[in-house]
């Protein structure tokens, strides 16, 4: 019996591998560590801490859809929950002295998420896929809702506010200056990323993913998928709670937005752009979401239907999200035949901008005319300037939308016959396609 | 006390059939295709945007024909092209392929017809009281409402039980492969489902568009409640979701129309605590706890009967 298990066992990773497993965890809290030095403009601080906030939530985010198959459209309870909890919890230690300094604050929101996640878990829980989804909508709604008629705890519409800084000072820092709200968070992104990562690793996390592939099969071998999918919803809903109290200290106030549908759609969005397939595909798309609803609300009026745009581009064309497209060309990379892919995407990038353009300029006329049709027809979109009144540029976006369809449609087939031919010479050298 | 009771059946009936106009497109979508349509209620809104664009430029009757047809071609495109595509991806890909789209719907929505609602009219032929009880007028249009999805009712009824095309249906109701199996072409049978289902949604939007009020957040008002209903009813049940519908409809309207609540149920005892930190629910009405009443009933129904009230299938 000893002998089999030593066969069937898998080889201790050797010692360059943990090494660089290791070194991989101490380069990202030497960049977080340096990364204020480098951007040092109170708005990139303000954007490195929502990012560190959208990482956190994606990922436990993840630890239900990617993990283990949950869609939900409902966790922004326990995000936002967490957040209300530690702002009355930041009140009630400043008026009372307490000794316990902000730090330690964002545990308080995750045990809030994780009584919560326990409280509602079980019965969401019960049934997964379509149906699991549709409870977790109806359970927001049912939250969301109360919080707007408890308007003592949750302050109403208004919501409720704190002041940070009249905690326990902790080595002389009061928490009032961004700087070192960041590290606050940067800390604690680095432990909850830390610690998600470690439970893929335990065999809890693998029954997770079994539960996602194949429930049927996890009762077979003696396990309750239920309980299984309850014990990921609790992680996932202590995790939500850090972010949330983050969030909440960030801000300094907490309302009822942070439960709404608009969170929960933002965070699904955020994870499934980045990848569900990956656990650094959540963290991607934290970043790559962050990023985009800062500057797209800049750049163009509907920047939420670009928003929209972009996630049904992704679920139609993209299914594994950024991190899955970049991921699919590892093995050619690594066989050497990548070369062989890349004329054809330069060629299908041409066509398909253009299509992109064309679209872009038929959207930003329609809403010139439907929006604001009162104002100058010389509108500005991404930063670039041209007259919506103009017959030549609806001409030009009709040319540019269909015409680059058409022609996309073409290029994009070609990269697929250069694709199956990169991939079958990838196998012949023997590498898993 | 009499008068509250009749006028609240007939609203809360009337809701209720609203309701099951859109969940009877969403139950048979759901069990021929397996995708919980998130974007149903989106061409709810849709039907009645394009009920009041039309009845703008043509009147009300030709918009009462025409939106629906409308909405039910986009909603047999996005079929054919949309979902279609992303259908071997999983069922969690296509609930997302429509909840993007459900999110896109109100982006246009808000973008072609703004965010404040809009002057959608009764037509002049129907603004009249169409009887009078204990001194309220019922107005008529109401009653037309309930006429018609009573109407639309029956003949979904007859269309299901008595022709061919019903009995595809039903079959592929509960065995889809048997039927694509049995030469049938399943592919086509989806997309008018699919185109009629959203049809069916769209009516709901045109004749409810006028007595409501159209917004562009009337999807994401409706939405939620519309899944209650299905999963209440149990997923895939068409009996359940009509019971679900009208007992939610119900619910919800007598709800509103009661005034009372704890303190003045128990007003005399008066706790020392109902001043304090249990104020809200001490002194909240029920009226006001009427929006959230349908999810307690979702989260009794989960507790109680998983399945839902007339489901079998456990998906």
């Amino acid at each position: 019996m000893s002998e089999l298990t030593s066969t069937v066992a898998p080889p201790l990773p050797a010692a360059s591998e943990k090494l660089k497993f290791y070194g991989l965890w101490v380069a990202a809290a030497i960049a977080l560590l340096l990364l204020p030095d480098i951007f040092s403009s109170g708005g990139s601080l303000t954007t490195f801490s929502l990012i560190g906030i959208s990482i956190i939530f994606s990922l436990s985010y993840n630890i239900l859809l990617g993990q283990t198959g949950m869609l939900s459209f409902g966790h922004a309870v326990y995000y936002g929950l967490g957040g209300f909890l530690v702002i009355h919890a930041i009140n009630i230690i400043g008026a009372n002295k307490l000794p316990i300094p902000l730090p330690l604050v964002p545990l308080i929101g995750g045990l809030t998420g994780l009584s919560f996640a326990i409280l509602l878990g079980w019965v969401s829980t019960q049934r997964s896929g379509t149906a699991f989804a549709m409870i977790s909508l109806g359970v927001a709604e049912l939250i969301a809702s109360s919080a707007l008629i408890l308007r003592t705890f949750f302050g109403g519409e208004a919501g409720v506010s704190a002041n940070r800084t009249k905690l326990l000072k902790l080595f002389g820092w009061n928490f009032g200056p961004q700087i070192q709200i960041y590290y606050l968070v940067a800390a604690w992104t680095l432990i909850a990323v830390i610690a998600m990562y470690a439970l893929t690793r335990t065999p809890l996390g693998r029954m997770c993913n079994a539960v996602r592939d194949n429930p049927e099969r996890v009762q077979f071998v003696g396990y309750n998928p239920h309980v299984v999918r309850y014990l990921a919803f609790c992680f996932s809903g202590f995790f939500a709670g850090i972010a949330g109290a983050l969030a909440a200290i960030n801000f300094e106030i907490a309302n009822s937005a942070y439960l709404g549908a608009q969170q929960s759609g933002t965070v699904l969005f955020a994870t499934y752009i980045g990848g569900i397939g990956f656990f650094i595909g959540p963290i991607v798309g934290a970043i790559f979401v962050t990023f985009l609803s800062l500057g797209l609300s800049d750049l163009t009026q509907v920047w939420q239907l670009y928003f929209g745009l972009i996630f049904i581009a992704v679920v139609l064309y993209a299914p594994g999200g950024i991190t899955g497209l970049l991921m699919m060309h590892r093995p050619l990379l690594k066989a050497g035949t990548l070369p062989k892919v890349l004329p054809s995407y330069l060629v299908a990038l041409v066509p398909t901008a253009a299509m992109i353009i064309g679209l872009v300029l038929a959207l930003e006329t329609i809403v010139h005319y439907t929006v604001n049709p009162g104002d100058d027809s010389h509108i500005k979109a991404f930063g670039v300037g041209f007259d919506a009144a103009s017959p030549y540029i609806w001409a030009m976006s009709v040319i540019l939308l269909f015409g680059g369809f058409w022609v996309a449609r073409k290029t994009w087939t070609w990269v697929g016959y250069a694709w199956d031919s990169a991939s079958s010479a990838a196998r012949e050298r023997g590498i898993a396609t | 006390m009499l008068e509250l009771i009749v006028i609240s059946t007939l609203n809360g009936v009337l809701f209720g059939m609203l309701l099951f106009l859109m969940a009877s497109g969403l139950t048979v979508i759901f069990s021929m295709l397996g995708v919980l349509n998130f974007a149903h209620a989106s061409f709810y809104m849709l039907g009645a945007f394009f009920g009041f664009q039309i009845s703008r430029w043509f009147g009300f009757w030709p918009a009462l024909l025409i939106a629906p047809l409308l909405a039910g071609a986009i909603g047999a495109g996005v079929e054919r092209f949309g979902l279609r595509r992303v259908h071997k991806n999983g069922h969690v890909a296509e609930l997302l392929f429509t909840f993007g789209l459900a999110f896109v719907i109100e982006e246009v929505a808000q973008i072609i017809w703004g965010k404040s609602p809009v002057d959608f009219r009764i037509p002049p032929l129907l603004d009249f009281p169409a009887f009078t009880i204990f001194s309220t007028n019922y107005p008529a249009y109401k009653m037309f409402m309930l006429l018609v999805s009573i109407a639309i009712f029956a003949g979904l009824l007859v269309v299901l039980k008595k022709t061919r095309i019903g009995l595809i249906v039903q079959a592929a109701l509960t065995h889809p492969h048997m039927v694509g199996h049995l030469g049938h072409n399943v592919g086509r049978i989806f997309m008018l489902v699919f185109g009629v289902g959203t049809a069916l949604a769209a009516v709901a939007g045109v004749i409810a568009g006028p007595a409501l009020v159209t917004q562009s957040n009337m999807a994401g008002l409706l939405g939620p409640i519309l899944f209650v209903v299905v999963v209440v009813g149990g997923l895939g049940s068409l009996p359940g979701a009509f019971v679900a519908s009208l007992l939610i409809g119900l619910v919800q309207t007598f709800a509103v129309s009661i005034n009372g609540s704890l303190s003045g149920a128990f007003g005399p005892l008066s706790p020392d605590y109902a001043s304090t930190w249990l104020a809200d629910i001490w002194g909240v009405t029920v009226a006001q706890i009427a929006p959230i009443v349908p999810y307690l009933l979702l989260v009794l129904i989960l507790i109680f009967r998983p399945m839902g009230l007339l489901g079998t299938r456990d998906t």
